[in-house]
């Protein structure tokens, strides 16, 4: 280790393992590389796209490239590309918690936007914005909350997790740097395209063929820096929380490149058509939309709880043999569920049933993964009294196991008929992805601020208290909403006089919709006025502050981690 | 066996990594990969055809503005929903379609046959500024298309590339593509060469009420009118077994 750390200490000593001259370092060529190459695309494109936002998309893809190549030029000459191998790589998670933040305001900024919207159409729209209609901005919400937000606290944690575990920097010296950053020209580059109008017009996978591309060489490089902290791990096991991130890194690739198969119509263009069409493509599409869900904003945010629960409890994982079967069940049935989205569609009832069976079954390995984080608590159920913290990742988890019971009961046909099109959907997704996810996400920022930048404690625990409460509230009035107004929509479309003719007209029932909108509206602002409430608290506590009147408090779970391995 | 023998995956990284790939591939497998051979996937029928060019780039308007975040494009076999909507879809009806259009919400009715049933203006007037035809819409107004004319230079390439995954579009229909384009939304010009490739049928109208120049109004309106409208239902047999799904 030792010889390491000298190899970094000036260009000259070495080139130890790779992490000697910059200049003679694979990661460091490869970046430049990429970025050069990059560099030369984009300005071909911002020159000969056939379309204006194609050429716009150029610019933005070419500023992207000029940065990266100035940071590697600006980060050489100050000598910040040396690597030690003795320390963990943690101002690049550092970075991770504040683009995460960051983004999961915006991400949820855009959803009370478009929820707005959506109960005030006569005052938010505008007809001569048309690109701030719903339909472009909802793309942008869906995205920037999943990919900007969970993705960067998925990289941020990931990146926390792999190296404590297995007591190993990050490796290939400022690959990681590469990732973070590549990751965000990503967002940034699919969230402008959905606001010009580039999309490719599938849910969820809308980022048209070039930032496909883009995502997957970024994609390759994480699980590259993934795989290759794990093989330099100085513990014998590969502990648990790594075996989500890593199916959740492979299975997204797979996903990824399977789903997003397509053909543009010149290298110049935007505009592409898809490999598979119609019921193949549908099925193709649910598949990945569903393992979205599955591997993404669950088996990663696994990876979360079985790192941060115990961890922020001071209490072992509850069983070992759980977590084992928790995984590879989980993983091998998740796949099963897409048809469950297409239920009374064109696709072959063979495969409704078989996509509903396994949705079903479904239900036993998302509550064995709840049941062994819960009980992770065991002989610490107090802390949830003195820890708000503490008490945001188990609330997740009881999100957790309210929206893995409610989806397979949304996947039997029967119930399907009624909620599918529905408020309902909206509804499960959010007491998922904002009682889930986001709750978890926030537990673990909350986790890791004060630990990265060694705080003894948060800037408040009040505030965590309040963010709780906003958060929790939110929700409620969230979830309550869509239940009423899936369920009303679903009945009244339905509904048939006592002369046998249908009881409503379509706008008849997007009518009655209004009071629910309004009320979904505000339990988003409460949720977004919550993330708000965070992102001061995580800038206060990063500052090194504690809140005045919460000096005096001691507050022992706030405690610094050591360096040893959870397990 | 699995819990005493997990040390291998929990060492052996690549292993592990392997462990994954397998048992997420059964699933996709077992499910997907059937589609693409078993014939009574796609229903025979009669009528379905490619998209027009002028179809075509109305369709991608469709895209590109997000229609499909709220208005769905499958009618399922449910009583209400034929009566509300028309034939349950079948997946003949969305086999060219790239990408598929099924939708996953209803905040706005369903579409997939929308085709005819309203007129040409009230689609424009309805497009342009929705509550001024149904007051209590909550959709967006989509008044700029009609000042967006459509572009052209690039619409073979676009049949091209459907060409190449399987549509059946002809040579000349490629070599012809932008002056169907034109010809679609001119009844006064030469529309034969439309009506010979893509049939007698075919909706050929100036469709947004502005005969000076295309827009992409005009191309999503004829996009909407021909929604659900292709298949003759006179010759299809849903109970025959190949189509029994």
């Amino acid at each position: 280790m030792g010889v390491a750390h000298m190899a970094v200490q000036s260009t000259g000593s070495g080139t130890l393992k790779g992490y000697g001259i910059p200049g003679q370092r694979p990661d460091v060529i490869f970046a430049a590389v990429v970025c050069g190459l990059g560099l030369i695309w984009a300005m071909a494109v911002a020159a000969l796209g056939y379309e204006p936002e194609m050429r716009a998309q150029g610019w933005i893809y070419g500023t992207g490239f000029v940065l990266g190549l100035f940071g590697l030029a600006i980060a050489g000459s100050k000598g910040h590309l040396a690597v030690d191998e003795t320390r963990y790589n943690d101002s690049i998670i550092k970075w991770g918690v504040g683009l995460s933040t960051f983004w999961g305001i915006v991400g949820m900024l855009v959803g009370v936007v478009i929820a707005a919207q959506l109960a005030f159409p006569k005052q938010l729209y505008f007809e001569q914005f048309g690109f701030l209609n719903f339909g472009r901005l909802r793309p942008i919400h869906t995205s920037a909350v999943i990919f900007a937000f969970g993705g960067n606290v998925l990289l941020a944690t990931s990146f926390y997790v792999v190296q404590r575990t297995s007591r190993a920097r990050l490796f290939g010296g400022i690959l990681p740097w590469f990732v973070l950053c590549g990751y965000q020209l990503f967002i940034v580059a699919a969230a402008s395209g959905y606001l010009t109008g580039v999309t490719a017009g599938q849910e969820y996978a809308e980022p048209e063929w070039f930032t496909d591309l883009w995502l997957t060489v970024v994609w390759v490089a994480y699980l590259l820096v993934f795989l290759g902290t794990l093989w330099k791990r100085k513990e014998p096991h590969i502990y648990v929380a790594n075996w989500f991130y890593l199916a959740f890194i492979v299975t997204i690739a797979v996903l990824h490149l399977v789903n997003n198969a397509g053909l543009p119509i010149s290298p110049w263009s935007k505009e592409s058509y898809p490999l598979f069409s119609g019921v193949q493509n549908a099925l193709t599409q649910w598949w990945y939309g569903h393992n979205a869900v599955g591997f993404f904003l669950t088996a990663g945010f696994l990876g979360i709880m079985y790192y941060f629960i115990p961890k922020q409890a001071d209490r072992p994982v509850f069983s070992y043999q759980l977590s084992i079967v928790h995984f590879w069940a989980l993983i091998f049935v998740y796949i099963w569920a897409g048809p469950h989205h297409l239920h009374y569609t064109a696709l072959p009832q063979w495969a409704q049933t078989l996509g509903m069976t396994f949705s079903i079954i479904l239900w036993m390995p998302s509550w064995g993964g709840m049941i062994n984080g819960l009980m992770t608590l065991s002989g610490a159920w107090d802390k949830l009294r003195t820890d708000p913290v503490l008490r945001m990742l188990v609330a997740s988890l009881a999100f957790y196991g309210m929206s893995t019971f409610e989806g397979p009961v949304m996947s039997i046909r029967a119930v399907n008929s009624l909620s599918h099109y529905t408020d309902w959907t909206i509804g499960h997704v959010h007491s998922g992805a904002l009682g889930w996810v986001a709750m978890v996400s926030f537990g673990a920022l909350y986790c890791l601020t004060p630990w990265l930048w060694r705080r003894a404690r948060l800037y408040s625990l009040k505030l965590v208290e309040t963010h709780f409460w906003l958060s929790t509230i939110g929700i409620l009035f969230y979830i309550s909403a869509m239940w009423v107004s899936g369920i009303m929509q679903g009945l009244m479309w339905r509904a048939y006089n006592e002369f046998g003719f249908l009881e409503y007209s379509f706008v008849q029932t997007v009518d009655a919709m209004q009071p629910y909108y309004i009320v979904r509206a505000f339990g988003g602002l409460l949720f977004l006025a919550g993330a708000c409430v965070m992102a001061w608290n995580l800038w206060k506590t990063a500052k090194g502050d504690v809140r005045a009147s919460e000096v005096a408090d001691e507050t022992p779970a706030m405690a610094q981690p050591s360096l040893a391995p959870a397990e | 066996m699995l819990l005493k023998n997990h040390g291998v995956f929990e060492r052996h990284t690549m292993v592990l990594v392997a462990g994954i790939l397998v048992v997420i591939s059964i699933g996709g497998l077992i499910e997907i990969a059937p589609l693409f051979k078993i014939d009574s996937t796609i229903e025979e029928v009669d009528g379905v055809r490619p998209y027009t060019p002028l179809e075509l780039v109305g369709r991608n308007v469709y895209i590109r503005e997000g229609c499909y975040t709220c208005h769905s494009q499958m009618i399922r076999p449910l009583r209400d929903e034929v009566e509300r909507y028309g034939h349950y879809s079948l997946a003949a009806e969305s086999m060219y379609d790239r990408p598929f259009q099924w939708g996953s919400k209803r905040t706005g009715p369903d579409l997939a046959r929308v085709g005819g049933k309203y007129s040409d203006a009230w689609q424009v007037q309805h497009l342009r500024d929705p509550r001024s035809v149904v007051p209590e819409s909550i959709m967006p107004p989509y008044a700029f298309l009609a000042d967006n004319e459509v572009d052209t230079r690039h619409i073979d390439k676009h049949l091209l590339a459907n060409a190449r995954l399987g549509v059946p579009y002809t040579e000349a229909s490629i070599e012809n593509a932008a002056r169907d384009l034109l010809a679609q939304a001119d009844p006064m010009g030469d529309t034969a060469g439309v009506e010979e490739r893509y049939g007698a049928d075919v909706n050929i109208r100036d469709f947004d009420g502005d005969p000076k120049r295309v827009t992409e109004m005009d191309a999503l309106v004829a996009y909407l009118q021909v929604l659900g409208t292709m298949v003759d239902f006179s010759t299809y047999e849903p109970e025959k077994a190949e189509n029994l799904r």
